[in-house]
């Protein structure tokens, strides 16, 4: 496994070794190693059937490995730091029957928040999120988004120092995706470790600062977002008037060319080693016709492919492409 | 760890009772278990009506006189004189043809004859099924001597001298009152069992059971909703014995006592409840782990149906080892975890010792214990088996089904 960046000797908020995990004959967690760094925003990326959910379950006592140790603020029983943690399930649910304030209360209950601080909390979160006319009203009357925003603000009403999210943008439209992100950035700026799980790249690529990407229960990198991307050679990318000349011999031969009518030829290739500006000189002198020149780094989508295969990719987009619901 | 890290598991249970209690006891299922023993009540009384009848119907002491006139005559005329002596006892009696076999008289429909005496007073002859014969044979010899001697047997006058009871008597009567006691604790649980699982299954469709594994041990989730149901049935046990106190009161002696058990009465009453609540504990703890095995409703009805039918067994057991205390089935039924509380119950309706019951008490608690652990531990390993049904990416990603 790749080390997280930043050394090691960073205070982690969760770290597992070697967590494997069956369910009959099927090898659902097959060796995952994570460290997650305190006051991190740690995304869990994968498809659909990676081992996601159930890696965080793991995390979180919820479930125990066949094989392998976590430990949760340095305890490997996570249950014993329950009031620290706050998580928010990709299968949500409360109770119809109760009442905003008091659903909100519960789920602070259970992390040991008294009941009537809870309630208290409660409404003022409900207020600060545009939903202080729904405090008295029932989850059941409730649309899916109000109902999913309610469960949200459960999960952090006690104030927790990690938060995990399984798969928090599903469900959710544009705005709301937007505001999550806002959230959990406010989060992590608060100093409360964030870690997500989600199959949707760009969710990852703008918030965390490290991710581990998951497929077949395996984790083939951990890492920072920045070192994954710098798996892969930032690529040239070159615009020109002409597509052919002199010049062409300074370009590497397996440089790609896609041409854009009769005007306009692009080609990518990996930065010379000798740098760009070697390039420069035969390019201008050959009269190539520069339109534009770039140097572009790799996306986490690349690197993505680079790191889990060409198949995981496929899936991953399959399942954004279905709406990103598993 | 520190208790500012986490909840302690009674702590957790509390939070989880909590929610529960008020959320059943404000619901409409609270509604139809306080309505539940009606439902027996009024089927009781209408099958018992109905039985009675059917049985009145079916149970003839009709026997048909097949003789000559004379003795025939003879015949009824006995009866007439003996009935005020022996009552009950002897057959009514109606004149049929003597000229028809008996078999046929036997078969004449909507006469519903028990059996034909035919022949001679000297000589009679008893046709019917063997059963019937047997108990008919005594009576019509009594009847034809009586009748061939025209001669009224003095029978000496036997004095009265009632006793409010006997050994017998109080035997058989506290046998009632460990029956009525047994049923009634069948039909709580029965009752209760069943809200415990749909209270589950309800928790499963609204999906908020991985936020309660999340938060607090699963044992503690288990032991919290137990807890709520029990604490639910209290207050149904409460409002019912309000309501038959009522009845009782207004009703005054209307209504049929129950012979007094071996304990008395508050005794008898405490550790009914005691038992109550074990029995309960016990079988809730099954119908849980049961839940936590099921994924939906169906699949629920269709294993909760064997452990209901061998919850009717392990009843039946312990009614039916009542009459036979100290007996091996009884020791049995007392030692099962399942069946000891009705049969205990049983003992402290005839039975004025109360060791068995302390001992009796600590095995079901610790049984309690047992199933409780036992079934948490199931249902932390099946509950949260897989993920929101992720799907198997084979070939590229591995063989994966869970998320």
């Amino acid at each position: 496994m790749t080390r997280p960046s930043g050394g090691d000797n960073r205070k982690l908020a969760i770290e597992a070794h070697g967590l494997v995990k069956r369910f009959d004959d099927t090898l659902a967690v097959d060796g995952v190693d994570i460290a997650v760094p305190e006051g991190a925003i740690y995304g869990i990326l994968g498809p659909n059937g990676a081992g996601k959910t159930t890696t965080l379950r793991m995390l979180l006592g919820i479930i125990d490995p066949d094989a392998g140790v976590r430990r949760v603020f340095g305890n490997d029983r996570p249950h014993e730091v329950a009031k620290l943690i706050g998580y928010l399930p990709e299968e949500r649910g409360l109770y119809p029957a109760m009442k905003c304030d008091e659903a909100i209360a519960f789920l602070g209950a259970l992390r040991g928040l008294p009941l009537e601080e809870g309630k208290a909390r409660g409404r003022v979160l409900l207020e600060q999120h545009g939903l202080g006319h729904a405090v008295d009203r029932q989850i059941r009357q409730l649309s899916k988004g109000m109902a999913q925003t309610v469960q949200l603000l459960g999960t952090l009403v006690h104030r927790p120092k990690l938060v995990v999210f399984d798969e928090p943008f599903s469900g959710l439209d544009a705005i709301n995706q937007g505001k999550l992100e806002v959230m959990i950035r406010e989060l992590a700026h608060s100093g409360t470790t964030v870690i997500f799980s989600t199959h949707v790249i760009h969710h990852a690529e703008r918030l965390c600062d490290e991710v581990a990407i998951i497929a077949g229960g395996k984790v083939p990198y951990a890492g920072s977002v920045d070192a994954a991307r710098d798996r892969i050679p930032a690529q040239v990318r070159l615009e020109t008037r002409s597509a052919s000349g002199p010049w062409r011999s300074a370009l590497p031969g397996d440089a790609r060319h896609d041409a854009k009518g009769e005007a306009s030829h692009f080609w990518y290739f990996p930065v010379p080693e000798t740098g760009i500006e070697e390039l420069l000189k035969p390019l201008i002198e050959g009269q190539a016709g520069i339109l534009s020149l770039s140097i572009e780094r790799a996306g986490l989508h690349d690197a993505f492919v680079e790191i889990a295969g060409e198949a995981a990719a496929r899936a991953l987009e399959e399942d954004n492409a279905r709406g990103a619901k598993p | 760890m520190n208790d500012t890290t986490r909840l302690s598991r009674f702590e957790a249970a509390h939070v989880i009772a909590q929610r529960d209690f008020r959320a059943i006891l404000f619901s409409r299922a609270f509604l139809f278990f306080l309505l539940g023993p009606l439902f027996p009540i009024i089927i009781g009384v209408l099958a018992g009506g109905i039985g009675g009848q059917v049985q009145r119907d079916a149970n003839t002491r009709l026997v048909a006189v097949a003789m000559s006139e004379a003795d025939t005559q003879a015949l009824i005329a006995a009866r007439a004189r003996l009935a005020p002596q022996i009552g009950r006892a002897l057959p009514e009696l109606a004149v049929a043809d003597a000229g028809t076999a008996p078999e046929v008289i036997l078969r004449e429909p909507g006469k519903n004859y028990v059996a034909v005496v035919g022949g001679t007073l000297a000589a009679p002859e008893l046709t019917a099924p063997q059963p019937a014969i047997d108990y008919w044979n005594g009576p019509v010899a009594m009847l034809a001597a009586e009748a061939g001697t025209r001669q009224v047997a003095a029978y000496p006058a036997v004095a009265p001298r009632p006793v409010a009871t006997s050994i017998a008597a109080q035997r058989g009567d506290r046998i009632r009152t460990a029956q009525a006691g047994q049923l009634l604790l069948f039909l709580l649980m029965m009752l209760l069992a069943g809200m415990v699982l749909s209270n589950l299954v309800e928790e499963k469709a609204n999906k908020v059971i991985e936020v309660l594994a999340a938060a607090v041990p699963m044992d503690a989730v288990f032991l919290g909703k137990l807890v709520a149901m029990l604490g639910v049935s209290l207050v149904g046990i409460a409002v019912w014995a309000a309501v038959g106190s009522a009845i009782a009161l207004l009703a005054g002696n209307a209504l049929p006592q129950l012979p007094a058990p071996a304990l008395g009465w508050p005794l008898f009453l405490a550790l009914g409840l005691v038992y109550f609540a074990m029995g309960y504990l016990l079988l809730g703890s099954l119908f849980l782990t049961i839940g936590g095995l099921a994924t939906t409703v169906r699949e629920v009805q269709t294993l909760s149906m064997p452990v209901t039918m061998a919850q009717l067994l392990v009843f039946f057991l312990a009614a039916s080892s009542i009459t036979r205390p100290g007996s091996p089935m009884e020791l049995f039924a007392a030692t099962f975890p399942l069946s000891s509380p009705f049969a205990m119950l049983a003992r402290a309706a005839q039975s004025d010792a109360l060791w068995p019951h302390a001992l009796a008490l600590g095995w079901q608690a610790l049984c309690v214990l047992l199933f409780v652990r036992f079934g948490a531990q199931i249902f932390r390993r099946r509950v949260m088996k897989s993920g929101k049904g992720g799907r198997a990416v084979k070939g590229h990603v591995g063989s994966v089904r869970a998320r």
